[in-house]
């Protein structure tokens, strides 16, 4: 079997039969965080040019197709440019704290993709508290825009980091009451368990409504929390020009610009893996052998599959809907979206109290 | 009348009466929402606007001054760079004007003409508003979606004009020469292509929960202020001002075709917004009338090689995309006109901006320039 998990054990097997376990743990240490690079590098690549095509495919159009086979390369060649860019700094900024913004959004980025579990066991960390880790650590974002929005000097900036800052703080309520459901569920807070608990059925499946609820209100409020369109107002290039990153150019923008495709991967991995069963196959019932066909499939492949569904699902926000205005968008969180996923809440929890699910 | 002290409080301290805590903001030249070169100087307390202040004149290439040059036949081409995205109408209004002066009939095949290209024109000009607007509100796919249809209208204008934007098609006496053969056909095809579509458009941006909500009770314009502003075409329309000179004053075969004119009486974005969509569909109705039914005959009336008007002052008024669009030629009775002034649309409706932006947010100002549907280059010329 070539899963992930088989070259994980594999490699762990021979390096400890090489070293000892001290130098067996940094050079395993190594190996992962050389892989979260490569893999957030390679994140940013696929995403922006299935970004692009997504959108070209949507505004009858045909979107890049000049870089290498079908356009595919044309991320790489933006990157390539992006790196040779000068990265200015202006005059009048906050040197320090504008230079460190970008790398602290693309740090907050890395570390969150440690409890994600990419296949059938294997995960980088499989802390015990995992869904509260993401929650922690994805707020840290607010910072670095507003860092970045503080420091320019630019007024488009500051406007944009504070509507930034505003509708993170806001929307992160309805994303976290919204895990919580499926929390309260499983039973755990551990992501490997949340999945496990899965194995008989989706929580989207046999959660009944509630469950469909809390899936709605959390697909809305990450939407919002990575600062996509329809809520993308810290940006709103119509009216802000760029919003936060106004000033920044050169690979500095670009990693601003690689943060925000690894976060929308983020939160729709963690999407799949609390809703949709993450790398777990799809099963109906008492149909084995449709349920033995679906084993066949390799569970890194549900995981991407399920998480690029939801990528998608954000894509085709973006290309659909206008911009909301800032009252309408707090007023969406405060005055809907968090009563609801408040209420559905508690119904969740008679739920798994009494329970009334498979 | 409280504005006019305010203006005087605000020229005494540099012409910026910001209060503490005030944000003074520099929307333009260079920006993405203003569509052109247009300087608004935005006083904001938070993301409320106080006041909205437009500084014209980056794009103003005198055009007036240079058709005082010109002769009754060169200036008309100058009057396509005005109002870009009317070029036939801007054409057509100083046509008319010379002809005026000229004592000229023309033919009617001519007038069929110039009323077909005129509404073409106008769909082709509301396309690309609604195409634009939805881009100010951060949708960015109905812009497509309007130039496919856009697109389509180009190509019949390039076929018979010989160009896509700046189409100087309209001469004095009637038009520079015969429709290309492929016109009916291809008229008919977009006539198919533009019903087949147009429920996209609903489905896209009219019925969008979030766009409604941006639309609505925003930006509200009284009929009385639209008259006092001397606001016209669809933004006074909006505002339940009937001000249609297609109707009022009927030219060409305006007053032999079937047409209402569209009101709405809200007033605000949404108001102006569904009064261009409703538009678009009269004068698909005008095309339809008149595409079977193009007289024969000549297409120019004869006129000398060089025209000279008579002493005298001579006004004509159209209806562009954008409003009422007035041609004002006074003659010395020699071959250049002695002065020329254009009463563009896009002037009075800038004007009504600050009045209408004042206690909104910033969102909503983008939202307003986008329902005035303003043409920088209409408004310096």
């Amino acid at each position: 079997m070539w899963s992930f998990a088989h070259i994980a054990n594999e490699l762990h097997n021979w390096l400890s039969n090489q070293f000892n376990p001290t130098w067996t743990l940094i050079i395993e240490m190594v190996i992962a965080g050389v892989a979260v690079i490569g893999l957030f590098a390679m994140l940013g690549l696929i995403l922006v040019i299935m970004e692009r095509k997504v959108s070209a495919w949507m505004q009858i159009r045909l979107g890049p197709n000049r870089v290498g086979p079908k356009g595919m390369l044309q991320s790489l060649a933006d990157t390539l440019k992006l790196l040779v860019k000068e990265g200015l700094t202006p005059d009048g900024a906050d040197k320090l704290l504008f230079n460190v913004a970008p790398f602290i959004a693309m740090i907050v980025a890395m570390l969150l993709l440690a409890p994600i579990a990419f296949a059938s066991n294997f995960q980088l960390w499989d802390l015990n508290i995992g869904v509260l880790y993401v929650s922690a650590v994805s707020s840290l974002m607010v910072i670095s825009i507003l860092m970045a929005g503080w420091s320019s000097n630019n007024k488009y900036s500051l406007m944009g980091a504070m509507r930034s800052g505003a509708q993170i703080v806001s929307y992160e309520l309805s994303a976290g009451l919204s895990v919580l459901a499926v929390v309260v569920m499983s039973g755990s807070l551990q992501v490997s368990d949340i999945i496990e608990s899965q194995r008989n059925g989706w929580w989207i499946f046999k959660g009944h409504i509630p469950l469909i609820i809390a899936f709605i209100t959390f697909i809305i409020a990450v939407t919002a929390e990575t600062n996509r369109a329809p809520f993308d107002l810290a940006e709103a290039e119509s009216e802000l020009t760029a919003g936060f990153h106004t000033e920044y150019s050169g690979m500095k923008f670009a990693l601003f610009f690689l943060a925000e495709y690894v976060n929308v991967f983020i939160v729709c991995s963690i999407g799949a893996t609390l809703f949709l069963g993450g790398w777990m196959p799809f099963h109906i019932g008492n149909w084995t052998g449709f349920n033995h066909a679906m084993d066949y499939i390799p569970s890194s492949i549900w995981f991407f599959g399920k998480t690029f569904f939801l990528i998608f699902v954000i894509m085709w926000f973006r290309w659909t809907f206008p911009r909301l205005r800032i009252d309408q968008l707090l007023n969406l969180e405060w005055k809907y979206l968090l009563p609801i996923s408040m209420i559905n809440l508690l119904v969740v929890t008679a739920m798994a109290i009494l329970g009334w699910h498979f | 009348m409280y504005r006019e002290t305010e203006i005087i409080q605000d020229n005494a301290n540099g012409g910026l009466n910001a209060g503490d805590g005030d944000l003074i903001i520099n929307v333009g030249p260079q920006h993405p929402a203003t569509h052109g070169v247009l300087h608004l100087v935005i006083t904001l307390n938070g993301e409320t606007i106080k006041k909205v202040e437009p500084h014209l004149g980056y794009i103003h290439r005198s055009i007036e001054k240079m058709c005082e040059s010109l002769s009754y036949r060169q200036f008309i081409y100058v009057t396509s760079r005005m109002d870009y995205l009317s070029a036939h109408i801007n054409n057509h209004a100083c046509a008319m004007c010379v002809e005026k002066g000229l004592q000229v009939e023309i033919p009617p095949r001519a007038q069929a003409i110039r009323v077909l290209m005129d509404e073409l024109t106008r769909i082709a000009s509301h396309e690309l508003w609604w195409g634009a607007m939805a881009m100010d509100l951060g949708a960015f796919t109905p812009f497509f979606h309007a130039f496919r249809e856009r697109e389509t209208i180009n190509d019949i204008m390039e076929e018979t004009c010989g160009a896509r934007l700046t189409m100087n098609y309209m001469v004095p006496g009637g038009v520079m020469h015969d429709l290309h053969p492929n016109f009916q056909r291809r008229v008919k095809e977009f006539l198919g292509l533009y019903k087949r579509k147009i429920h996209e458009y609903d489905e896209l941006v009219t019925g969008n929960v979030i766009f409604q909500s941006r639309m609505k009770n925003v930006g509200v314009l009284s009929a009385a202020d639209a008259v006092s502003y001397g606001c016209s075409g669809p933004t006074a329309r909006g505002s339940g001002v009937s001000c249609d000179i297609r109707k009022l004053y009927p030219y060409e075969i305006y007053d032999k075709v079937e047409f209402d004119e569209v009101l709405e009486t809200g007033g605000d974005s949404f108001a102006r917004y569904m009064v261009r969509i409703r538009e678009m569909q009269q004068s698909i109705r005008i095309v339809e009338q008149l595409i079977d039914n193009i007289p024969e005959g000549e297409f120019q009336a004869k006129t000398k090689a060089v025209l000279k008007l008579p002493k005298g002052e001579f006004y004509t008024r159209v209806e562009t995309a954008r409003g009422e669009l007035g041609v004002y030629i006074v003659s010395e009775g020699t071959t250049t006109p002695y002065r020329i002034k254009f009463r563009s649309p896009g002037f009075s409706n800038l004007s009504v901006l600050d009045h209408i932006a004042r206690g909104s947010k910033l969102g909503d100002l983008v939202a307003m320039m986008g329902t005035l549907d303003l043409v920088i280059p209409d408004i310096d010329r």
